[in-house]
């Protein structure tokens, strides 16, 4: 029983993590290549979720959903980079703060305006029940899905970032931005490039955990500070990082909030594990990353030497 | 700093004027409403105005201001809720407390620094906000609802709109007067050096750290302070008061103000409330217009408020 309920867990923090990581790695290179502090990363997160809600109610396919939301919200990073964002880079961290601030404030107010605080997306029929995995296992199709995209975008990406011409000129820009600059790479078309990538993926976990959570206005504030939380573990500006960062508060966010009660009941009176459990779970990921910055302070991949 | 001094005391003088006349001509207009709302902006006015004590003066990008002054707010507000109301207690613990969080929150935080130290401020102020979050007893995640309000004897009824304005207004005034004159002593410009050059500093043999942390500290007290306001104001107190956004809202009045200017986060917190005031008037959406002006303010006027109003007086050039 317990042997299943672990295995349970570790395939629910997995599926969190890779979630966490298809946001982290957008913002990861963002912040890493740009020097740019992107509050708004979350806000992308929330359009593409109503993205998917929307083309999904319109076709009638959440496959459909999916697949538009994603060219969707990376038009729509690429035109917020081309237009403000890319006039940031060059300010300080304030005033990157301040704009894209106000940024989210902008987009959750026009999601707001056109599609209203909230929107229902379900998972497609055929992956509503649960699956066998091993004897005793059930496992809900939806997220298994979930896993399997997330694992193939990481995959996907990896080989980007890691194989291509572009992915070099990224890990460059990353690594040393002045020198790739005076390398002749074309900085502006490579930062919408991107920006857009960044957006891609947003809309990924956008509409992937909407039918999970909840598609509405506000979705992104959450998820962004974790998305933060894991790049600044992982090292500023590392896909791999990003990868190991997502994973590690994935995996300790969700068996804190399974374990920790367990364990708590062992040690505590009743009245005390049962507030105290859950306070601990939620605080577990923040003190890891304090823990992290304060024993090494640049993460523990650093993409800049 | 300077500009304080002598050729912008007549600006002073004028807000001062304005800000005792505004509860008497709100009376006569038969508009007590707004009076209310002003002891607000004056509270986020201190709020902000203690965030830029590290932001500005130190330099030092605290994301997580918001929990120093949900602290404060919780002390006053769970002592009155446990039948303590005598204000100088709850003030005085408010205080303390908050600077006892930022005393450790900043002995770890202040170790790091740039992108590093916004986002380690960021996390304690999280674990701050889910430990609030989880103390059933006083309203987990509901907040907490206050029947009364802090009891200072002396003949001061907090209860009343405008005894309570003028007490906001004392101690604002009190705080504006006290940072003037600290980053006036020995302390304020070696925080001021430090800034400029950290590694000078040190060179020269200042304590960067020490000096650091006292700042952060303070700054943690004045934040309490106004936490400690803000649940008499309001009569209630949520976990929302922690959340990072209330952290960003501040930096956000901070910079709109003018950074590293004495009364930069007082403009800020009076002119963004306002917008948010007269704005909900007409749309729901008041939000999106904000935004609007934020980004605006961002592209047009890099130094906020304050510097486009004095241009000139700035010397040094830095925010």
């Amino acid at each position: 029983m317990t042997g299943i309920l672990l295995l349970e867990q570790t395939l629910n923090g997995l599926q969190f993590g890779l979630m966490l990581f298809l946001l982290a790695s957008g913002l990861t290179l963002v912040f890493g290549i740009m020097d740019m502090i992107n509050l708004a990363h979350g806000a992308l997160y929330m359009v593409g979720a109503f993205f998917a809600a929307w083309f999904t109610s319109l076709t009638g396919a959440f496959v459909w959903g999916v697949l538009l939301a994603v060219p969707a919200t990376a038009v729509v990073g690429m035109l917020l980079e081309a237009t403000l964002l890319r006039t940031l880079y060059a300010r300080d961290h304030l005033s990157q703060v301040l704009a894209t601030f106000a940024l989210i404030l902008i987009l959750n107010e026009s999601v707001r305006m056109i599609w209203g605080s909230d929107l229902a997306l379900s998972p497609p029929d055929a992956l509503a029940g649960p699956v066998e995995l091993i004897p005793g296992l059930y496992y809900p199709s939806y997220r298994l899905l979930i896993i399997g995209v997330g694992l193939a975008l990481a995959a996907l990406l990896y080989l980007l970032v890691v194989r291509t011409r572009v992915g070099a000129l990224v890990r460059a820009g990353a690594s040393n931005r002045e020198m790739a600059l005076a390398m002749g790479v074309n900085i502006k078309w490579l930062f919408t490039a991107v920006f857009g990538l960044g957006a891609a993926m947003c809309a990924v976990a956008g509409a992937m955990l909407g039918p999970l959570l909840a598609v509405q206005v506000g979705m992104g504030e959450s998820i962004l500070i974790l998305a933060f939380v894991v790049i600044v573990i992982g090292g500023i500006g590392s896909i791999w990082g990003a990868f190991v960062g997502s994973l590690l508060v994935g995996f300790v966010d969700t068996f804190g909030r399974t374990l920790l009660p367990f364990l708590f009941r062992e040690f505590l009176p009743p009245q005390w594990a049962a507030a105290a459990a859950p306070a601990v779970a939620s605080i577990l990921i923040y003190l890891l990353m304090a823990v992290v910055l304060f024993l090494r302070p640049q993460g523990l991949f650093a993409a800049r030497s | 700093m300077k500009h304080m001094q002598t050729s912008r005391a007549w600006a002073w003088w004028l807000a001062a004027g304005v800000a005792v006349a505004f509860p008497f001509a709100m009376q006569a207009l038969d508009e007590t409403f707004y009076i209310s709302m002003a002891s607000r902006m004056l509270i986020y006015g201190l709020a902000a105005v203690s965030l830029n004590l590290v932001l500005g003066y130190g330099g030092l990008v605290s994301f997580g201001h918001a929990a120093f002054v949900g602290i404060g707010a919780y002390t006053v507000g769970i002592l009155i809720t446990e039948g303590v109301p005598n204000g100088w207690i709850g003030f005085a613990l408010a205080m303390a407390i908050a600077a006892a969080f930022a005393a450790v929150i900043g002995a770890v935080s202040l170790r790091t620094r740039g992108v590093y130290l916004i986002m380690i401020t960021l996390a304690f102020a999280q674990m701050v906000f889910y430990l609030v979050n989880s103390v059933k007893a006083y309203g987990g995640d509901e907040g907490l609802n206050l029947s009364e309000r802090s009891a200072f004897g002396l003949g001061l009824d907090l209860k009343d709109d405008t005894t309570f304005y003028f007490f906001v207004l004392a101690l604002l005034a009190a705080c504006l007067f006290g940072i003037h004159r600290l980053m006036h002593s020995r302390f304020g410009r070696v925080i001021l050096a430090i800034r400029d050059d950290e590694v000078r500093a040190e060179s020269i043999g200042y304590p960067v750290y020490r000096y650091k942390l006292i700042l952060f500290v303070m700054a943690g007290a004045l934040g309490g302070l106004a936490g400690a306001l803000m649940v008499n104001q309001q009569n209630y107190v949520s976990p929302n008061l922690l959340h990072w956004t209330q952290s960003g809202l501040l930096m956000v009045m901070v910079i709109l103000g003018g950074v590293g200017t004495l009364a930069g986060g007082l403009w800020g917190a009076i002119v963004l409330l306002t917008l948010e005031d007269v704005i909900s008037e007409y749309t729901i959406h008041w939000q999106f217009y904000v935004g609007w002006v934020l980004l605006a303010v961002v592209l047009l006027a890099p130094k906020g408020l304050a510097g486009l109003r004095w241009p000139r007086r700035r010397k040094d050039g830095r925010p």
